[in-house]
């Protein structure tokens, strides 16, 4: 019989180098399949099984999977960009420039970066409607629907502070109008503002200030919250299906239903 | 033949089993099952997962070869460009700093977006999620003609012209909704007088989110005077 691809990657499996890195063992059993998710620090936030119903395209539309791919891109992509940027007036523009046209693919890498940034903002408000729609905030689910919301913030957070960034004209005078807004707030809009720029108006301290909000503090709380939220899943019972719901949460909404369904008598 | 046995309509073998439904001979209780089909998260999910962030990586790598990220002048404080938009998911509440104070616009309206965000699943309300029409019909017909008569004549007050189509558009559906019922004879019926209050109330929201924010964006020139998307501000 010829060695497929497959019979090598079995192979593979089985060596000893492979069976160290991967602790569930290279079965294929329903056994080994939970334990490559339990016993994988990463995919252990997911639960080992799902429900069918739940994995088909309309029943999600895939918003959330799709907007943490898009944060990966732009964590990447994020990355790779900071190699060639210094938070600092005016250098800031000069090395955006660059980017654009000393740095090879340095264009595109920014264009990924920013177009994977509205992709992400749109995708995240798109996220929390669908999941609106489907009821599916509802207990035990309640805390992972407010994590959400506090993601959907950073999410806008993030996409603002990094608006900044390239130091030209767009950036500078978005960044001013969005941070007047602050000035409006009853009593405390002076010194919010002024804390949010470290400044009276959009400076040198504004673009380090919003530089570490966009490359530290936010992709950090952002990480942790992600984590969260995927994991409360897990806890929560699965993706939301009604009709899989356990009685004291189903009990609210179809309080009638009989649960034992007894059968009519066969005729004598 | 005669009801040889007694089971309890809220009878549940799981929640409370020291109920006991009698079943005589030649019957048997079938209980329901709840559980649905489950699958293995590995590899059919993980799978699935793989394929739905290929085609997003596709999809935002061909849009970033083909589209450049805009990039203007260099930062210049004392010249401020006609008009001055913030980033596009913030042109919405720039459009309502528009009609309205600051301090409403800018704080108190996001404010309070965000606050009835949080606490939507603590209202059991939102969790029964009822037809908003099915009980107490009239007077919620009552009190869904006055808000939406007040409220349109509040956004003419305050000349937010763009913002009334949606919540007349809306009302209709709800007076629509309020006039049908799970009996009705259209599915539209049926599927509007099943809407509770939230979604109505979300929906709205949705629509003028969409409707101030493409406003913003699109519509707007120097001086925020209305402009046509062609003329390119």
């Amino acid at each position: 019989m010829p060695k497929t691809l497959a019979n090598y990657f079995d192979e593979l499996r089985q060596t000893r180098v492979w069976c160290s890195v991967f602790r569930s063992g290279s079965g294929t059993s329903t056994l080994h399949r939970s334990l490559a998710i339990q016993q994988n620090v990463f995919l252990h936030l997911f639960s080992t099984k799902v429900r069918k119903r739940m994995m088909s395209f309309s029943a999600t539309w895939y918003l959330g999977t799709l907007t943490f791919g898009t944060f990966l891109i732009l964590v990447l992509t994020g990355v790779l960009l900071m190699l060639y940027y210094h938070p600092s007036v005016p250098q800031a523009y000069a090395d955006t420039k660059d980017l654009q046209f000393v740095v090879s693919s340095g264009m595109f890498l920014r264009n990924l970066h920013r177009w994977s940034a509205h992709a992400m903002v749109f995708l995240v408000f798109a996220h929390m409607f669908k999941v609106f729609y489907r009821g599916a905030y509802r207990p035990p689910r309640e805390f992972n629907w407010v994590i959400g919301v506090v993601l959907l913030l950073i999410t806008l957070l993030l996409s603002y502070t990094g608006y900044l960034l390239p130091w030209d004209q767009l950036a500078f005078w978005a960044i001013t109008v969005g941070s007047n807004i602050a000035l409006a707030v009853p009593l405390l809009g002076q010194k919010i503002h002024f804390l949010l720029l470290g400044g009276n108006a959009v400076n040198a301290n504004a673009l380090l200030r919003f530089y570490v909000l966009h490359c530290v503090t936010l992709p950090l709380a952002a990480v942790v919250l992600i984590a969260v939220h995927f994991w409360r899943i897990r806890k929560d019972g699965g993706l939301y299906v009604h009709q899989s719901e356990p009685a004291r949460a189903k009990a609210a909404t179809d309080s009638a239903t009989a649960q034992v369904e007894i059968p009519k008598p066969e005729a004598k | 033949m005669d009801k040889d046995f007694v089971a309890g309509v809220d009878s549940n073998a799981k929640k409370s089993p020291r109920r006991v439904a009698f079943i005589t001979r030649r019957t048997s209780a079938a209980v329901r099952v709840t559980d649905e089909e489950q699958v293995q998260t590995y590899p059919e999910l993980l799978f699935r997962v793989a394929v739905a962030l290929e085609i997003l990586c596709i999809a935002l790598v061909i849009t970033a070869l083909l589209f450049n990220a805009p990039l203007e002048g260099l930062a210049d404080p004392s010249h401020t460009p006609n008009p001055a938009k913030a980033p596009w998911y913030f042109l919405g509440l720039q459009e309502l700093l528009h009609y309205f104070p600051p301090v409403v616009a800018g704080v108190l309206a996001p404010g309070l977006v965000v606050m009835a965000l949080f606490v939507i699943p603590y209202f059991n309300i939102n969790i029964e999620a009822e037809g908003l029409f099915l009980k107490d019909r009239k007077r919620r017909l009552t009190i869904l003609a006055t808000v939406a008569i007040a409220l349109t004549v509040f956004l003419l007050i305050f000349d937010v012209y763009v913002a009334i189509p949606g919540t007349l558009i809306i009302a209709a559906l709800m007076a629509i909704a309020g006039y049908s019922s799970p009996q009705s004879p259209s599915s539209l019926q049926r599927y509007l007088a099943a809407k509770p209050l939230s979604f109505w109330i979300m929906t709205w929201f949705l629509i003028e989110l969409v409707v101030l924010t493409a406003v913003g964006t699109f519509f707007r020139g120097p001086g925020w005077a209305w402009a046509w998307p062609w003329q390119g501000y």
